[in-house]
C-alpha cells in the first residue's frame, strides 16, 4: 500500500507550468492530483502498491531520456514535469490502444473516455488476411460466488497484489506464463474451489475492466439485464462481526447485486471477507 | 489454519530427493516447518529467508522428471514457504522449464533459430537430430555464433545438460597475439588449475588490491574510464563508488553472466577459458565496494563455464582465495552460483535480480537503482565477466597504462564476437578505436560469397549497418554517433545471399517471445510488430501507413517501456528499414 508515513517535509514541483507543493514522499500522480490534472490509469489504485506497469499514466521528467510512471516515481524538489506533451500523448494512445487491439475492453468504463481523449484506434492493426493474435479464452465459471473472463484482462496486477500482500495474504494466484501469453492463474490452472482461494472478492473489487465479475452481475448481462444506471447504493455496516467494515450494497430492482467497500475506509481500504462480500442472500430471506 | 495452501498433489520420492540434494548441497536443511513456524516467520521474513532457492529447486525437478510436475510444485513450495501459484508462475517464465508432462523420457535438443544460426542452416541440424531420434526444440540464441548452428542438449533423468561443441579442443583466432590484454591466458592457462592460473600472473592483483586499499581500488578503477561492457557502458568506477557509499546493510557483487544477447559469447569463453579471472575480480570487486556476498548468475545454456567456475570458486576456496580474509586481504568474501532457466529478461540487471530471488524474472523501475537497492533490496554491485577481467590491468599496471589504450573516451580494449559470414568467426579483442573495416579483416574477411550486404552491430538489441560503414571506428562515442551501438560487442556480418527479411522477421520475433509481458508498450508492441512485419514479407511489400506505423511502434516502446528490453525492441527492425535491406529490397 501507499507509503503513509507522515513526514514534515514540502517538496516543491512544476507541472505543467505551475507549481505543485506536495509532502516528502507523494508520488508525481498525487502532485497531478493536487494541481487538478487528471491522468488516466489503469493498474494504479490508491489501495495498492503501485507496480507501474500499465503505463498508462507516464509523463515527461525533464532530465530523464525516457517517460516515467507518475504512479510509482516519487515527487522530488525542483523537478519539472510535463503531462500533456505529444509525446506524453503518443504514448498513452499508443498503450489503449494496444490493449483495445489484443483483449476486450467493452466494460473498462473508466478506459472509454481516455481512449475517445486520446484518439485511441484499436482496429488500425492487422487486417482481413492477417488477423492480430488477441487474448481469447473461454469465461471461468467455477462456483456461485465469481467468474473470471481473461478475455478481458489487461494483466494489471491488481487482482494479484489484491489477493497477496496488499489486502488478502492469501497467494491463490499470481501472474503465468510469459510475453503476450501472461495469464493471470492458480497452479496449473487448477479451479478455484481446488486452489487456495478464499472467495474474499477482493480481486474482483479491485478489477478495472469486468474480467473478475460477480456472478451475480455477470449472470444480470448475459440476459441485458445490467442497469447501473438504475442501481443504488446504500452505505451501511457489516453485520456478521465487531470490526466494522463498511459495505456499499448495490441495489436494482430492490435486490442486492453486488457488495463492495469504499477504498477510501480506514477499516477495510476497501477490502472484505466472504462473509461481508458475498453474504447477503438472508437479506432477502433466502 | 494454514498459511499456505497445498492441492492433493504430491512429489515422486525420486523428485523429493532431487529437491532435497539441490538444497543441501546449497546449506539448507530440505524440512518442512511446522505451521506455527511458519506463521511465525511469515510474510516479507519467510520469503527473505528461503525463496532464493526456488529456481534451483525447480532446475532439480525439471532434470529429474523432465517436467515440472504439480507434486513437485507443492513440495517445492512446502518446503521453501513459498505459495504454489507463485512458485507456478514462476516455472512458466522459463523455456528451459517444461509444466506439461513430457511425451519423452529422453533429452531436449535445443536448437538455436537466431540470425547466425539462422544464415548457417539450423534447419539441417535440427532435421539430423531428429533423424537420429532426438526430440528438438527450437529455441533462441544459445550463445554459441561462432559455431553456428548451434546445439545445446538439455538432460533428463537426471542426466547433466551438455553441449556436443564443447568436446570440440578450443582455440583463439588470436592465439599467440602478444598485444592481448583480456584474453592473454586463454589457451595458455589450464582453465581448471589454479596452479597453472597462479603461475601465469593470477591472484596477483588481489594481493595487490589488498596492500592498496579499497580506496585506491576505487581512485584507479575510476581513473582508468572503465565502462560496463554490457551495453549501457555505464562508467564501473562510479557504480562501485555508489556501493561502497552504502553502510549498514549486507552487500553484495553480482556477476552478471546471463549473456543472451543474440550474437553474443564473450562471456561464455571468457568463463569456460579463464574463470579463476573472472573469481579474482569478483573478489576485487568486494573487497573495493565492502560486499561480501559475490553471486554468479549464469544462463542455464552454458553448463561447461558452470563446471568451470564452480571449479574455480572450490579450489580458490580451498587455497583461502574465498572465505574469511580472503586471499589474506582482511576482506571476507565468498561466491555462490545461480542459474538461470533460459530467460533474455534476465540479463537486465534488476530482472536478474528477481529472478535470483525466485521471483519472475521481471525489471523492476528506477530508481531506485542497484547501487542502493539491488539483490534483496541491498546495494549491489553489478558486473558482466568482460568488464571485470579488466581490472586486472588496471591494478596491476595502473589506470595511466591501461588508458594508453583505447581512445580518451573509451579506454581499453574490446570484446567483439565476430560471426555469421567471416573468414574466422570467434572472438576477438581490439583496441578500441578499430575500424569496422579493420577487424572484418582480422577475422578474415567477408566469407560466403564475399560481397557484404550489412552488418548487425550489437545484436538484436543493436543496429545494422551497410557496407559503406568499413570505416566506422568502434568507439562507445562514434558508434553512437553513427546512429548504432556496440553494445555487448556483437558483429555479425551478412553476404548478398543472405535473405535479411528473414533475419529481421526473425529478430523481431525473438522480442515477441522473450517479452517478460509486465508492461503494455512491450508485451503488445513486440508482438503487433512482429505481426506488421509477417504482414509485409508475405505481401512484399510495406505500404507507407504501416511503416508509421512501426515508428508509432517503436516510440512508445522506447518511450514507455519499463526496461531496455522494449527500449530496444525495435532498434534493429528500424535500421534496416532506413538502409533498404528490407521492404525496398529487390526480391531474389
Amino acid at each position: 500500500m501507499t507509503d503513509t508515513t507522515i513526514t514534515e517535509t514540502a517538496v516543491t514541483l512544476t507541472i505543467d507550468g505551475q507549481p505543485v507543493e506536495v509532502a516528502e514522499g507523494s508520488t508525481i500522480h498525487a502532485a497531478c492530483v493536487e494541481a487538478g490534472i487528471e491522468t488516466p490509469t489503469l493498474c494504479w489504485a490508491e489501495n495498492l502498491t503501485p507496480v507501474n506497469v500499465c503505463r498508462v499514466c507516464v509523463v515527461e521528467l525533464e532530465g530523464s531520456r525516457a517517460l516515467v510512471p507518475s504512479c510509482s516515481r516519487r515527487a522530488e524538489e525542483g523537478m519539472v514535469v510535463q503531462t500533456d506533451t505529444p509525446r506524453v500523448r503518443h504514448s498513452r494512445r499508443m498503450v489503449l490502444e494496444f490493449l483495445g487491439s489484443g483483449v476486450d475492453l467493452s466494460q473498462a468504463d473508466d478506459l472509454h473516455h481516455w481512449m475517445k481523449a486520446y484518439g485511441a484506434d484499436p482496429d488500425r492493426y492487422g487486417d482481413e488476411d492477417h488477423p492480430v493474435e488477441r487474448v481469447e479464452e473461454p469465461v471461468k465459471v467455477q462456483d456461485e460466488l465469481y467468474i473470471r473472463d481473461y478475455s478481458k484482462c489487461v494483466l494489471c496486477y491488481k487482482c494479484v497484489e489484491a489477493c497477496g500482500d496488499d489486502a488478502q495474504h492469501t497467494f491463490a494466484i499470481a501472474v503465468a506464463g510469459r510475453g503476450f501469453d501472461a495469464r493471470i492463474s492458480t497452479e496449473f490452472d487448477v479451479t478455484l474451489p481446488d486452489s487456495a482461494c478464499v472467495y474474499c472478492g477482493n480481486c474482483v473489487g479491485v478489477c478495472p475492466t469486468g474480467a473478475l465479475q460477480f456472478k451475480t452481475e455477470y449472470d444480470l448481462r448475459e440476459v441485458g439485464e445490467w442497469r447501473p444506471e438504475d442501481q443504488t447504493v446504500t452505505r451501511t455496516v457489516c453485520s456478521y462481526c465487531g470490526v466494522g467494515c463498511n459495505l456499499d450494497l448495490h441495489v436494482q430492482d430492490e435486490r442486492i447485486v453486488k457488495v463492495t467497500s469504499p477504498s477510501d475506509h480506514s477499516v477495510t481500504s476497501g477490502h472484505l471477507c466472504i462473509k461481508g462480500r458475498f453474504g447477503w442472500q438472508y437479506v432477502h430471506g433466502e | 489454519m494454514t498459511d499456505i495452501y497445498l492441492g492433493a498433489d504430491r512429489a515422486t520420492d525420486a523428485e523429493a530427493a532431487a529437491v532435497d540434494a539441490a538444497l543441501r548441497s546449497r546449506g539448507v536443511d530440505p524440512v518442512v516447518r511446522p505451521e506455527t513456524e511458519r506463521l511465525y516467520t511469515s510474510g516479507t521474513a519467510r520469503r527473505r529467508e528461503r525463496r532464493h532457492f526456488l529456481l534451483p529447486a525447480l532446475h532439480a525437478l525439471q532434470n529429474e522428471a523432465g517436467w515440472i510436475s504439480p507434486g513437485g510444485i507443492n513440495y517445492v513450495a512446502a518446503v521453501l514457504d513459498v505459495p504454489p501459484a507463485e512458485a507456478f508462475g514462476v516455472a512458466t517464465f522459463y523455456d528451459l522449464f517444461r509444466t506439461e508432462p513430457p511425451a519423452h523420457d529422453g533429452d531436449t535438443f535445443h536448437v538455436c533459430v537466431d540470425a547466425a544460426c539462422q544464415i548457417a542452416g539450423y534447419d539441417d541440424l535440427a532435421a539430423s537430430v531428429r533423424a537420429a531420434g532426438g526430440q528438438v526444440h527450437l529455441g533462441p540464441c544459445l550463445g554459441q555464433c561462432e559455431r553456428a548452428p548451434a546445439l545445446f542438449v538439455q538432460g533428463a533423468g537426471g542426466r547433466p545438460d551438455h553441449v556436443p561443441a564443447d568436446d570440440e579442443p578450443f582455440e583463439l583466432p588470436q592465439a599467440g597475439d602478444e598485444s592481448l590484454r583480456l584474453l592473454r591466458r586463454i589457451g595458455v592457462a589450464d582453465p581448471e588449475s589454479l596452479e597453472s592460473y597462479l603461475a601465469h600472473g593470477g591472484y596477483r592483483a588481489l594481493r595487490r588490491a589488498g596492500e592498496m586499499g579499497a580506496e585506491a581500488v576505487l581512485e584507479a578503477v575510476a581513473a582508468s574510464g572503465l565502462s560496463g561492457r554490457g551495453g549501457a557502458a555505464f562508467p564501473t568506477g562510479v557504480k562501485w563508488r555508489a556501493v561502497a557509499a552504502e553502510t549498514g546493510r549486507p552487500k553484495h557483487v553480482v556477476a552478471n553472466c546471463d549473456e543472451s544477447e543474440p550474437g553474443t559469447f564473450k562471456d561464455r569463453i571468457v568463463m569456460e577459458q579463464d574463470p579463476f579471472a573472472v573469481i579474482e575480480t569478483m573478489t576485487i570487486a568486494g573487497l573495493a565496494t565492502g560486499a561480501q556476498n559475490g553471486w554468479i548468475y549464469i544462463r542455464g545454456e552454458y553448463p561447461l563455464a558452470t563446471a568451470r567456475l564452480r571449479g574455480a570458486i572450490d579450489a580458490a576456496r580451498a587455497a583461502g582465495l574465498l572465505g574469511e580474509d580472503a586471499a589474506g586481504t582482511g576482506h571476507d568474501f565468498d561466491i555462490a552460483i545461480w542459474r538461470g532457466a533460459g530467460a533474455y529478461i534476465c540479463g537486465e540487471e534488476t530482472a536478474l535480480f528477481n529472478s535470483l530471488e525466485g521471483f519472475r524474472g521481471e525489471p523492476r523501475n528506477k530508481p531506485p537503482f542497484p547501487t542502493t537497492h539491488g539483490l534483496f533490496g541491498e546495494p549491489t554491485a553489478i558486473n558482466n565477466p568482460e568488464t571485470l577481467l579488466n581490472v586486472l590491468d588496471i591494478i596491476l599496471e595502473g589506470a595511466d597504462d591501461y588508458r594508453t589504450r583505447g581512445t580518451e573516451r573509451s579506454p581499453g580494449t574490446k570484446l567483439l564476437c565476430l560471426s555469421g559470414k567471416v573468414g574466422r568467426p570467434g572472438l576477438y579483442e581490439v583496441p578500441f578505436g578499430t575500424t569496422l573495416g579493420d577487424l572484418l579483416e582480422l577475422a578474415g574477411g567477408v566469407a560466403g560469397n564475399g560481397e557484404l550486404q550489412a552488418v548487425l552491430m550489437g545484436g538484436a538489441a543493436g543496429s545494422f549497418v551497410g557496407p559503406d560503414s568499413l570505416g566506422l571506428t568502434l568507439t562507445l562515442e562514434d558508434t553512437r554517433e553513427a546512429g548504432t551501438t556496440l553494445g555487448s560487442g556483437v558483429v555479425m556480418a551478412f553476404d548478398t545471399s543472405d535473405d535479411m527479411t528473414d533475419v529481421v522477421v526473425r529478430i523481431a520475433e525473438f522480442f515477441r517471445n522473450e517479452s517478460c509481458g509486465q508492461c503494455v508498450p512491450c508485451r503488445v508492441g513486440a508482438v503487433r510488430q512482429h505481426e506488421t512485419l509477417v504482414q509485409m514479407q508475405r505481401r512484399g511489400s510495406l505500404s507507407p501507413a504501416r511503416r508509421t506505423l512501426i515508428d508509432e511502434m517503436a516510440e512508445v516502446m522506447v518511450d514507455a517501456s519499463i526496461c531496455g528490453l522494449g527500449h530496444t525492441a525495435a532498434s534493429a527492425v528500424r535500421s534496416a528499414l532506413d538502409l533498404g535491406l528490407i521492404a525496398s529490397a529487390p526480391s531474389r
